[in-house]
């Protein structure tokens, strides 16, 4: 709702990519409040922007999906973006939507960022098929573990002049910029990955309806903690390709997930492997084998593994990794954004901004919070499953 | 033959050892209500996959074949059907068959006849039909089959759309199946038109996704709809235990449970299994879909492939083999056989049918009097009932000598309980159930499944 960033986009090197009559915008922004975006802008912009939607989708042969790449803490993004969900469900409700979410992080620097996050995830919740959630810090956090092994010269490594990495690791130094570019490299990745087995040819196809299918156990569970191998792209940084195996264990490590969260150490609902490259069907079980007894699955899905493998491998890298989880581990991330909305919201800080937007009352705020909480009980409910014993179900019996 | 005593001591075992008598092709007949009729040789013309050849007369061009139509269905079916006619049609032109020329030509008319059309160019087209929901596996199956300068499929065969079933049963039979019912009975309907003597349906797909399991159900039921008369063989692949998909066991008791009511036999075969013969017996490293599948195409192959009847050596015998005697071939010898360790255990598998099908040097003097032991069979069915033998001079493939063991018997009982018991726990959670309610699968549908696979089970068990 703004001019600035579509411009740039529109002046850059992609500006042929991007069809000029399919974009919007306003002029002054949604001042980083949910209500503006949700609200106002989204009555005001409603008709033409599901004109666009239905024109875009009339070049499809087959609409299958939906992505919808925002942040949570902002007032567009969030706001209008999710109100563009429910759009979506009513017009197309066939068609899988898919939403990357950006999760702000704990220095978050727009103060209203929690009350933008639980009402925008309030709308994710009932209508997003899969959530993706990411958030800043651990974007910068892996962007400094490559920037650290690029300058300490370990590998082996050496850097390409005027790389991602190199143009970033001088904004490093300077603490106040954060190196987006590098850190949405990361996400666009991810999205590249997620995409590759409906887009080229392998041996056992993924597609995303598949995701949903097989990550989605119950419709409310759709939060999927996502983590990469390798990192780095070898047009950046010239390193020797790592042992495959090793790709397999960095998928599961803290360090390589794209939220603050740690699954192996809480509670699997289900997982997805989607492998690129050359990878053959034996190298992904005799790894599912050997990690299968670190991890801890939910007793009605022991062996919760849905697996993918594409021949091409992404530019530059002869194999790489996806790994998509729907754990329990995601559920400290919630509650640590609930309780900065609730110190916020209990001195009802900064509340009349939102309040004096037409359409927006307490209410709003008391229903967000309380689905947000319905679901960390969800989760609470699933990890006190956590260490109990298998038990095998009596089975029906049949009179012969 | 040493052979031969291997595959009886194989029936021993209670453990289905990693070997080469563990492949998966297990049948499930529907034979818990009434398994007398199936025993008796019925006088109207029984239900006949034609596996074998009437030779009339010295002159190949006399003789009669039956064919067989192939549908395949999903990435697994069209993946292993490619593997299949390939097999197929190179074992036909192995120039190593250590049999009379006359015989290598019948045998060679008679493959072609089974399983392929005429050409026009002289490039045989495969009696097939490929059914797919999304296009790349099709596109790469098609391009591949021509490629090969040998055969390839026809050009109207394929059943294409684009946005795939999601590893939904739910999705495949209840939405794509309605959908498209007319166009795909169309394509089959023609590529039956062109037999001149049709025999049966030969129908590969896998349990574990969308459509192949959806779609295969529900196509078969229509297929027993419309042609009741002709026998109608599935070839499904049971997943791998770990690893595939989350949802297979759902998708695995659905789509058995369905086609059990409407399938004449099915062939059952695990990748589990084929994963161990290719670790184990062939030594592969690095394992990939496409020597597991080869290995399949190889084993199908060996049963498929003509064979004679035991009377004359002049006739290829036209056997009216009933549906319970379809079940599960071991795979055919693979050089060197490993000695196989005597089990002391008496406990056995119980079977119902057996029938061992023996190809190469030396076939006419084997012994198989291992596979008439009573012990091995139920009560109510006499050995020489159950127990059939074909035997061919012609070698299969590059084997010397080989030998295919189709076993009806109580194999199954343990892969087919662990399915169901996974499926039932996961349904006691009421997991990923809205997907299947989502598209007109029920809570009950499923209860429904579960209650007649469990008499399945219940039924082998009383063997």
């Amino acid at each position: 709702m703004e001019e600035g960033v579509v411009n740039e986009i529109l002046q850059g090197p992609l500006r042929d990519v991007f069809d000029t009559k399919q974009l919007i915008t306003d002029i002054s922004g949604s001042g980083n409040n949910w209500a503006v975006g949700h609200k106002v802008f989204g009555s005001l912009y409603q008709d033409q922007i599901l004109e666009k939607f239905r024109k875009s989708a009339e070049h499809c042969d087959c609409l299958q999906c939906f992505f919808i790449i925002h942040s949570m803490g902002g007032g567009t993004g969030s706001g209008l973006g999710t109100f563009l969900l429910k759009v979506l469900e009513d017009e197309f409700p066939e068609v899988y939507r898919f939403v990357t979410s950006i999760y702000p992080s704990g220095e978050d620097d727009v103060i209203t960022s929690p009350y933008n996050s639980i009402l925008a995830m309030k709308e994710l919740n009932e209508h997003a098929d899969c959530v993706l959630p990411i958030d800043n810090q651990s974007l910068f956090d892996i962007i400094s573990k490559i920037d650290l092994m690029v300058n300490s010269g370990k590998l082996g490594t050496t850097v390409k002049p005027k790389s991602l990495v190199t143009s970033s690791s001088g904004a490093l130094k300077k603490r106040h910029k954060k190196p987006f570019d590098a850190m949405n490299n990361i996400v666009a990745n991810l999205l590249l990955n997620l995409t590759s087995s409906a887009r080229f040819e392998g041996s056992l196809n993924m597609d995303l309806n598949e995701i949903s299918m097989n990550l989605v156990p119950f419709p409310q569970l759709h939060h999927l903690v996502s983590s990469l191998t390798p990192l780095y792209t070898l047009t950046d940084v010239n390193i020797p390709p790592r042992r495959l195996d090793q790709m397999f264990s960095d998928a599961f490590s803290k360090d390589h997930q794209l939220l603050r969260a740690d699954p192996k150490h809480s509670l699997y609902l289900a997982c997805a492997l989607m492998v690129r490259g050359n990878v053959q069907i034996s190298d992904l079980r005799r790894n599912i084998e050997r990690l299968k007894p670190s991890l801890q699955f939910v007793s009605w899905n022991q062996e919760g593994w849905k697996t993918s493998l594409c021949s091409v491998p992404p530019v530059g890298h002869s194999h790489s990794l996806l790994a998509l989880a729907n754990n329990t581990c995601v559920k400290p991330t919630f509650m640590e954004l609930k309780e900065r909305f609730m110190r916020l919201y209990k001195k009802k800080a900064h509340l009349h901004h939102y309040l004096q937007v037409e359409g927006m009352e307490e209410s709003c705020f008391t229903e967000a919070v309380s689905s947000l909480s319905a679901l960390i009980q969800e989760y609470d409910q699933l990890d006190a499953t956590k260490n109990m014993p298998v038990q095998d179900l009596p089975r029906l019996s049949i009179a012969m | 033959m040493r052979m031969v005593s291997r595959l009886v001591r194989s029936l021993n075992r209670t453990e289905a050892l990693v070997g080469v008598w563990r492949q998966g092709l297990a049948v499930l007949p529907r034979l818990v209500w009434n398994p007398w009729a199936q025993v008796i040789l019925p006088p109207r013309p029984p239900k006949v996959l034609g596996l074998q050849v009437v030779f009339r007369g010295n002159t190949p061009s006399l003789w009669l074949s039956m064919s067989i139509v192939t549908v395949q269905l999903g990435q697994c079916g069209n993946q292993i059907g490619f593997e299949v006619f390939d097999a197929l049609l190179s074992d036909s032109h192995s120039s190593q068959g250590l049999c009379s020329m006359r015989e290598n030509e019948a045998y060679q008319a008679s493959c072609k006849e089974r399983f392929f059309s005429e050409e026009e160019n002289g490039v045989p087209i495969a009696r097939a039909v490929l059914v797919d929901m999304e296009p790349k596996v099709i596109n790469q199956t098609l391009s591949k089959a021509a490629q090969s300068g040998q055969w390839k499929y026809g050009q109207h065969a394929c059943f294409c759309q684009k946005q795939g079933s999601g590893n939904n049963w739910a999705y495949g039979y209840s939405v794509h199946g309605p959908r498209h019912e007319e166009s795909i009975m169309n394509i089959i309907r023609k590529e039956v038109e062109k037999c001149d003597s049709f025999s049966g349906f030969f129908i590969i797909m896998s349990m574990a996704g969308g459509t192949g399991s959806g779609l295969g159900a529900f196509v078969t039921q229509n297929l027993e709809d419309q042609y009741s008369n002709s026998l109608k063989m599935n070839q499904i692949i049971w997943p791998y235990g770990t690893g595939e998909v989350i949802v297979q066991n759902y998708n695995s008791i659905l789509t058995l449970s369905h086609l059990y009511r409407s399938s004449d036999a099915l062939l059952l075969h695990e990748n589990d299994a084929i994963h161990k013969i290719c670790a184990k017996l062939m030594n592969i490293k690095q394992i990939s879909f496409s020597d597991i599948n080869q290995v399949l195409a190889h084993q199908l192959g060996s049963v498929f492939q003509p064979t004679y009847s035991a009377e004359s050596s002049f006739h290829y015998r036209r056997n009216p083999l009933g549906i319970d005697r379809h079940v599960r071939p071991p795979l055919s010898g693979l050089p060197p056989l490993s000695k196989m360790s005597l089990n002391k255990d008496l406990h056995f598998n119980t079977s119902i049918a057996n029938l061992v099908i023996l190809r190469g040097k030396d076939v006419q003097s084997a012994d198989v009097e291992g596979f008439k032991d009573p012990a091995l069979y139920t009560s109510w069915l006499k050995p020489v009932n159950a127990f059939n033998v074909w035997k061919t001079q012609r070698a299969f493939s590059k084997y010397e000598k080989s030998a295919v063991l189709v076993s009806n018997s109580q194999f199954l009982v343990k892969p087919l309980d662990m399915i169901v018991g996974k499926a039932w726990n996961m349904f006691a959670s009421k997991a990923y159930i809205h997907q299947y309610t989502k598209f007109g699968i029920e809570e009950e549908d499923f209860l429904d499944s579960f209650t007649s696979l469990e008499q399945v089970v219940a039924s082998y068990c009383n063997l």
